[in-house]
């Protein structure tokens, strides 16, 4: 069941890349479904990662918004590290801390720490099982779960849903 | 008056390669040379996709494909040699 | 439309200076990641975005968001790599630095290897 809605999914996403590629001649499109065909199948022995994905009208409606979430904290980050360079004085007050996450699914992870690292003045530097270590340009909060509340907490409710 | 501010970005971005360059030459670590190398790359990319639409090629925006795969690999390639050898 | 664009393609390379200013700046790597990843990859999106809806009669909206998600994905993980094997190297951090947890525990749990 896991492996079947990787394929479907892994089928989808290549479909509409290689549509934003060409374009929708139909001949160029039976090609595109071939192709797609083929490398799904040499592909179903590797780990079913898309698996995890829940596929429910509350967590489609979810993906949205955290589109828009997402978009915003970058320009959020954007508007601050440009602040941080301008200044003469280079106010930067730099550390690397730990944080725990409740997600499950790799997926998950890898979207919550790429997340991460394009927000406003966090790094991921290393991911140890659920405990992540953090470069933050301006230290607020030394204990694990002042900075779990203040850098994951925002992403995590909604990816929650999302992966489960 | 569009064509000027286009070209103003342009030479903003030029500018931009210029400073990740003299970091280039002078960062003390391999891993300062790893980012600023990483950050002119993806400069280039703008300017690849700027120089085919004002010249009017844009079979050029195939080349700013690969030459963003060549570039992630390559910093890849960098870490993983950095990390523990290749 | 084409005056959009460009105020748009203008901000953009804005951004791209200012993440060339701070790989500049900064006082060490993961610093200079910081500034060199974040304002880059938003320069980069509106860059693109900017100079594709200035011509729009062109028709190749699509190979632009292909090149804006490839960015938006990589640059990210690219990053993250580097970050992770510079510490592993054991490049130092700045005198600024308040604390360090990733050192802390690889002192504590010192048999096993990251």
């Amino acid at each position: 069941m896991k492996k079947l809605k990787h394929s479907i999914l892994l089928f989808l996403i290549m479909m509409i890349f290689w549509i934003l590629f060409t374009s929708t001649d139909i001949q160029e499109l039976i090609i595109g479904v071939i192709t797609s065909l083929i490398i799904v199948s040499m592909m179903n022995k590797l780990q079913p990662v898309l698996g995890d994905v829940k596929l429910n009208p509350k967590s489609i409606i979810y993906s949205i918004i955290y589109i828009f979430v997402f978009l915003k904290e970058l320009i959020k980050s954007n508007v601050d590290v440009a602040l941080r360079v301008i200044n003469p004085k280079l106010p930067i007050n730099p550390g690397i801390v730990k944080v725990k996450t409740k997600l499950k699914s790799p997926l998950g992870r890898a979207i919550l720490a790429n997340s991460i690292t394009l927000t406003p003045g966090t790094l991921t530097v290393e991911m140890k099982e659920e405990y992540f270590y953090i470069h933050w340009i301006d230290v607020t909060s030394e204990n694990i779960e002042g900075a779990t509340k203040s850098i994951v907490s925002n992403f995590e409710k909604y990816l929650e849903v999302i992966f489960g | 008056m569009a064509n000027i501010i286009y070209n103003i970005a342009g030479m903003i971005s030029l500018v931009a390669i210029v400073l990740t360059f003299i970091r280039m030459i002078l960062g003390p670590t391999v891993a300062d040379r790893a980012v600023a190398l990483d950050g002119m790359t993806i400069i280039a990319i703008s300017l690849i996709v700027f120089i085919a639409y004002s010249f009017n090629r844009i079979i050029y925006l195939d080349v700013a494909i690969v030459y963003a795969l060549i570039s992630f690999v390559g910093i890849v390639a960098i870490a993983r040699y950095l990390e523990r050898g290749i | 439309m084409e005056l959009t664009g460009a105020i748009i393609t203008l901000i953009g390379s804005l951004f791209l200076f200012l993440g060339a200013l701070g790989i500049f700046r900064m006082p060490d790597v993961y610093n200079r990641m910081q500034a060199g990843t974040k304002a880059t990859t938003l320069g980069t999106i509106l860059f693109l975005f900017g100079i594709s809806i200035g011509h729009l009669e062109c028709g190749c909206f699509g190979k632009i968001s292909i090149l804006i998600l490839f960015v938006i994905f990589t640059n990210p993980v690219s990053s993250n790599a580097l970050a992770r094997a510079s510490h592993y190297v054991g490049i130092k951090l700045t005198d600024k630095t308040v604390k360090d947890d990733l050192k802390k525990d690889n002192i504590e749990n010192k048999g096993e290897k990251i």
